[in-house]
C-alpha cells in the first residue's frame, strides 16, 4: 500500500523522481533566470515590481483626476501638454477623458495592482517558504500565470491609444452603457480575460501547493495565519472569477457578434432605436459581475489580514490571541462572501424578500470580520510591542480597516443604501478598506519580508516618514468623502458637483482632498528611494532578523534562485506563533526546532 | 531539490499533485459553464416565447431550429470518445503501450468527428440566414456550443501531444506518463459531461 | 486512482466501462425519445434534467473514478457544488422578486 511504501523522511521518499529528473540544475542564462523564470521567488518579484508599477500608474491617473475635481475647467499645469488634443485640449480635461481615467483607475488598482501584489507577489514569494516547499507545485503554470497577467496589463494600457481612448463605462462596465461604448471597452474585456486566466492559474497553483507540498508535521492548524488567508483567497479566486469570465464572453458577443444578452428590447440611444433583437437583461450582467466582485473584496482584504497577523504576532512577542477563532472566521468569511453579492444591487428594483435575504447575509458576514479584527486588537494586550516600521503599518491597518468596515454597514442595509448609493460615501467606504487598509498592510509586508529577499533591511527613518506621511494624507483624502457623500454628492460628476445647489457647502473639501493626494504622491517617492537604495546600501542582517518563528525565516536570506529554498527539507514540530513560551531560553521557538528540554523546576 | 509528488501520491492526501490541480481547474470550469447556464435560464424565463422570433420567423420549438438526430449522433460520438480515453489509460495501467496508442488515436478521431459534425450544423444555420444576432435562442446556442467546441479543440491538442511527441515519457517515467493520461482523461470526461447537459437543455427543451 | 491499482483491478474496471457506455447510450436514446413526445415544459424539464443528471453522474463516478476518489478531492468539489447552486438559485430568485412584478424585456 501507498502508505507503507513511504519512508518517514521526505527526502528519501522519492528515489524514482530524483533519479528521473535528478540532473544538476545547470547555471541558467539571463533570460531563463530572470525573465522566463519558473522559480517562485523570481516570479514573486516580477509580480511585485509589475504590480507596484501599476499601483503607481493607477494612482497617477487619480492625481490627474483630482486636479479636475479641485479646479474644474482649469488647465493642468506642468504636465498638461503631455496629453493629446482629443483628451485635454489646451490642458483642460474633457469629460470623456475624465471617464476614461475613472474607469481605468478602478480597473488598474483592483485587477492589476492590489490583487497581483497581495496574491501574486506575496503569495508566490512567501507561501512556499512558509510551508517548507522547494517551489510551487506547477512552476511552468506559475510562469504562464505571470505572463498572462503581464499581457492583460499591456492590453489595458494599450487601450488608452485606440481610437476614442480607453473604456469609459466604469470599472463595473454596466450594460447597456458598456455595450454602446467605443473600442476601448472591447480592449477592456480582452484584458480582463487575460487577467482572469492569470488569476485562475495562480489560484490552482496556490491551492495545490498548500495542500500537497506542506512540510512534514505542518498540519492545517499549524499554518501561519498568512497561509490560511491565502488558501481561502485562492478558493475565492477559483470559484468566483469564472462567472465574470462567462459574463465577459457574453459582453464580447454583444459587442462583436451583435447579440443581445444584456440589451433589453426597445433600447433607444441618442434618440435612435438600436438595431438589435433585444430581449436581454442588463441585470444579468450585474448578477454575474457582482458574483465575482463581492468575493473580490475579500480577495483584496484577506491577504492583508494575513500579513498583519504575522507582523503583529512577531512584534508583540506573543501568540496571536484566538488563532483558532481567526481560522474558523476566515473560512466562514470566505463561504459567506459568495452569498452577499446583491447588496450592490438594492436600487435595481429588487423585491423585499430577496433584499431582506441579502441584508441578513450582509449583516452576518460582518461578524467574522469583527472577530478577526478583535483578535488582532486583543493580541496587542499585554505584549511588549516593538514599534518597527512594519509594525507601524500593521497597527495603522487596524483602525483604518475598522473605519472601512463599520462605514459599510449602512450600505448593507437597503433603506440607508438608497440614500447613499453612488455617492462619495461609497467611494470613501471602500477606499478605507482597500487603501488605508489593504495597501498599508501590503507596505507592512514589503518592509517585513524585505530582509528575507535581499539580506538587508530597509531604512527605518525613511520607513517611518513614509508611514506617517501616508496615513495622514490618506485620512485627509478619504474622510471628507464621507461628508460629501452624506450631503448627497454623486461619485460620477466630472466637475465634482459644481452645478448642484446642495453640493455647494461641501465643495471646499475637494481642494483639501486633492492637495492631500498630491502630497501623498510625493511621500511615495521616499518609499521608492528606500526600496531601491536599500538593495545595496541597506543594513546587512542575519537570516532571521525579526526573531520570527515561521519557516520562511529558517531559509537562507535571498534564497538560491533554482528550485530549492532550504538546505535540508524542514520538519515542523509546533504551531506558528510560539513566542515567549515560559521556561524556554529564548522568547521565540521556530516551527522547525524540536522541543526544547524544559528544565524541571 | 525536486518538487515532490509529481509521480507518486502524497501519503496523507493520497493523491499526486496534478490530480489536485486538474480537479481545481475543473471546479473553475464548472463555475464558468454555471455562469453561462444561469445566463441561459435568466434569459429564457424572461422570454415571451422560446425560441420565438428568429430572423423574422416564428419558431415554436427548438426542434424546428436545430437538427436533433445530428445532435444525438454527436452525443454518441462524444460518449464513445470518453470510453476510448479511459481505455487508453487502462491500457497503460496494464503496461500495453500499443493498445494505449490505438485508443488514444481513436479518442482524437472521435473529437475531430465531433467538430466536423458541429461545423456542418453551424454551416446549415448560416446558410438559412440564422446568425447569433438573430435572437437570444441562437445567441445562446452559438455561444454555449461554441465555447464547448473550443474546449473540444483544446482537448484534441492535448491528447494529440500525448499521442505523439509527449508519449516518449512512457520510456523514461511510465508512472508519471500514466498520471498525465489520467489527468487528460479527467478533462476530456468533463467536456463530455458539459455536452451531456448542453444537449438536452438546448436541443430538446 | 492511486498507485495501489493493479492490473487485475483494471481488468475488472474495463468491464464496468463497457457497461457504463451501454447505459449512457441507452439513456441518450431515451431522452431523445421522450423529447419527441413533446410534453409540456415542466415534465419535459424534469425528465430531461433527471436523465442528464444520471448520465453526468455515471461519467463522473466511473470514468472519472469519483466513486473511489480520495477525501481531499471531495472536499474541493463540495464547495463548488454549493456555490454553483447558490449562483443558480439566488440569480433566478432575484429575477422572480422584482418590484412591480416581472419586467418583461
Amino acid at each position: 500500500m501507498a502508505k507503507n511504501a513511504h519512508n518517514k523522511d521526505l527526502q528519501v521518499t522519492h528515489p524514482e523522481t530524483s533519479h528521473a529528473h535528478g540532473e544538476h540544475h545547470p547555471e541558467l542564462g539571463f533570460w531563463r533566470k530572470y525573465v522566463f523564470s519558473t522559480d517562485h521567488k523570481v516570479i514573486g518579484l516580477q509580480y511585485g515590481f509589475t504590480a507596484l508599477f501599476f499601483l503607481l500608474f493607477g494612482f497617477t491617473l487619480v492625481m490627474i483626476m483630482r486636479w479636475q475635481l479641485a479646479y474644474p475647467g482649469e488647465a493642468l499645469p506642468l504636465i498638461g501638454w503631455l496629453f493629446s488634443e482629443e483628451s485635454m485640449p489646451g490642458g483642460v480635461m474633457l469629460p470623456e477623458f475624465y471617464n476614461q481615467l475613472g474607469a481605468m483607475h478602478g480597473t488598474i488598482m483592483v485587477f492589476l495592482g492590489v490583487v497581483p501584489l497581495a496574491v501574486g507577489a506575496f503569495g508566490n514569494y512567501v507561501i512556499p517558504l512558509q510551508i517548507g516547499a522547494p517551489d510551487m507545485a506547477f512552476p511552468k503554470l506559475n510562469m504562464a500565470s505571470y505572463w498572462a497577467y503581464f499581457l492583460g496589463g499591456v492590453v489595458m494600457l494599450g487601450s488608452f491609444f485606440v481610437p476614442a481612448g480607453a473604456a469609459k463605462a466604469g470599472w463595473t462596465s454596466y450594460p447597456p452603457l458598456a455595450n454602446i461604448e467605443t473600442m476601448g471597452q472591447t480592449m477592456w474585456l480582452l484584458g480582463m480575460v487575460f487577467l482572469i486566466t492569470s488569476s485562475l492559474l495562480g489560484a490552482i497553483n496556490f491551492l495545490t501547493t498548500i495542500i500537497q507540498l506542506r512540510a512534514e508535521g505542518l498540519t492545517f492548524m499549524r499554518f501561519p495565519f498568512f497561509v490560511w488567508a491565502q488558501l481561502i483567497t485562492s478558493f475565492l479566486l477559483l470559484l468566483a472569477f469564472p462567472p465574470l469570465e462567462a459574463a465577459a464572453i457574453l459582453q464580447l458577443m454583444d459587442r462583436l457578434a451583435g447579440t443581445s444578452f444584456f440589451l433589453p428590447s426597445g433600447l433607444v440611444v441618442s434618440g435612435q432605436a438600436m438595431d438589435i433583437t433585444g430581449g436581454g437583461s442588463p441585470l444579468l450582467w450585474q448578477h454575474l459581475f457582482w458574483f465575482l466582485a463581492h468575493p473580490e473584496v475579500y480577495v483584496l482584504i484577506l491577504p492583508a489580514m494575513g500579513i498583519v497577523a504575522e507582523i503583529i504576532a512577531n512584534n508583540t512577542r506573543k501568540p496571536l490571541w484566538g488563532y483558532k477563532a481567526m481560522v474558523y472566521s476566515v473560512i466562514f468569511l470566505g463561504f459567506m462572501s459568495f452569498i452577499v453579492w446583491a447588496h450592490h444591487m438594492f436600487i435595481t428594483g429588487m423585491g423585499t424578500a430577496i433584499s431582506a435575504f441579502f441584508q441578513i447575509t450582509t449583516m452576518i458576514i460582518s461578524i467574522p470580520s469583527v472577530i478577526i479584527l478583535s483578535a488582532l486588537f486583543l493580541s496587542l494586550w499585554g505584549g511588549s510591542i516593538r514599534f518597527t516600521t512594519p509594525m507601524l503599518f500593521a497597527l495603522g491597518f487596524l483602525p483604518m480597516f475598522g473605519i472601512g468596515g463599520l462605514t459599510g454597514l449602512p450600505l448593507g442595509l437597503a433603506p440607508t443604501d438608497i440614500h447613499l448609493h453612488d455617492t462619495y460615501y461609497v467611494i470613501g467606504h471602500f477606499h478605507y478598506v482597500v487603501a488605508p487598509g489593504t495597501i498599508l498592510a501590503l507596505f507592512a509586508g514589503i518592509y517585513y519580508w524585505y530582509p528575507k529577499i535581499t539580506g538587508r533591511s530597509m531604512n527605518d527613518l525613511l520607513g517611518k516618514i513614509h508611514f506617517w506621511g501616508t496615513i495622514i494624507c490618506m485620512n485627509f483624502i478619504f474622510m471628507p468623502m464621507f461628508i460629501q457623500g452624506l450631503a448627497g454628492v454623486s461619485r460620477r460628476l466630472y466637475d465634482g458637483g459644481q452645478l448642484y445647489q446642495f453640493a455647494q457647502p461641501v465643495l471646499k473639501w475637494n481642494e483639501v482632498m486633492s492637495i492631500a493626494a498630491w502630497i501623498m504622491g510625493l511621500v511615495q517617492i521616499v518609499f521608492i528611494v528606500n526600496l531601491f537604495m536599500s538593495i545595496r546600501k541597506g543594513k546587512k542582517v542575519t537570516e532571521n532578523p525579526w526573531e520570527a518563528t515561521t519557516l520562511e525565516w529558517s531559509a537562507t536570506s535571498s534564497p538560491p534562485l533554482a528550485h530549492g529554498n532550504f538546505q535540508s527539507i524542514p520538519r515542523v514540530y509546533r504551531g506558528p506563533y510560539e513566542y515567549s513560551v515560559p521556561g524556554n531560553s529564548r522568547d521565540f521557538a521556530p516551527q522547525n526546532e524540536p522541543e526544547e528540554k524544559v528544565p524541571v523546576a | 531539490m525536486d518538487i515532490p509528488y509529481t509521480a507518486t501520491a502524497r501519503p496523507d492526501t493520497g493523491v499526486y499533485n496534478a490530480k489536485v490541480g486538474i480537479w481545481l481547474f475543473l471546479a473553475s470550469e464548472v463555475m464558468l459553464f454555471g455562469g453561462l447556464f444561469s445566463a441561459y435560464i435568466f434569459l429564457r424565463i424572461g422570454a415571451p416565447a422560446w425560441p420565438g422570433m428568429l430572423g423574422g420567423q416564428l419558431y415554436k420549438t427548438s426542434f424546428d431550429v436545430l437538427n436533433v438526430p445530428i445532435g444525438t449522433f454527436n452525443t454518441m460520438i462524444l460518449i464513445a470518445s470518453s470510453v476510448t480515453i479511459v481505455m487508453s489509460w487502462a491500457s497503460l495501467m496494464m503496461n500495453d503501450f500499443k493498445k494505449y496508442k490505438r485508443y488514444m488515436g481513436l479518442t482524437i478521431l472521435c473529437g475531430l468527428a465531433f467538430l466536423v459534425v458541429k461545423a456542418f450544423e453551424y454551416n446549415a444555420k448560416f446558410s438559412h440566414g440564422l446568425f447569433p444576432a438573430d435572437g437570444n435562442f441562437l445567441a445562446i446556442y452559438f455561444t454555449l456550443t461554441g465555447l464547448h467546441g473550443l474546449h473540444v479543440v483544446g482537448g484534441i491538442i492535448v491528447n494529440s501531444y500525448f499521442w505523439g511527441p509527449g508519449s516518449k515519457m512512457w520510456k523514461t517515467d511510465p508512472k508519471r506518463f500514466t498520471n498525465r493520461i489520467e489527468v487528460a482523461g479527467l478533462y476530456w470526461h468533463f467536456v463530455d459531461i458539459v455536452w451531456i447537459f448542453l444537449f438536452p437543455t438546448i436541443y430538446l427543451l | 486512482m492511486s498507485d495501489s491499482a493493479h492490473a487485475e483491478d483494471v481488468k475488472k474496471h474495463v468491464r464496468i466501462y463497457i457497461a457504463v457506455f451501454g447505459a449512457l447510450a441507452a439513456l441518450t436514446v431515451i431522452t431523445v425519445a421522450v423529447a419527441y413526445l413533446h410534453l409540456s415544459i415542466v415534465p419535459a424539464l424534469i425528465v430531461a434534467l433527471f436523465i442528464a443528471g444520471i448520465k453526468g453522474s455515471l461519467v463522473a463516478a466511473y470514468f472519472m473514478h469519483l466513486i473511489s476518489e480520495k477525501k481531499v478531492i471531495f472536499a474541493l468539489l463540495i464547495f463548488t457544488v454549493i456555490f454553483l447552486v447558490v449562483l443558480f438559485v439566488l440569480t433566478i430568485s432575484s429575477y422572480h422578486d422584482q418590484i412591480g412584478g416581472h419586467i418583461v424585456p
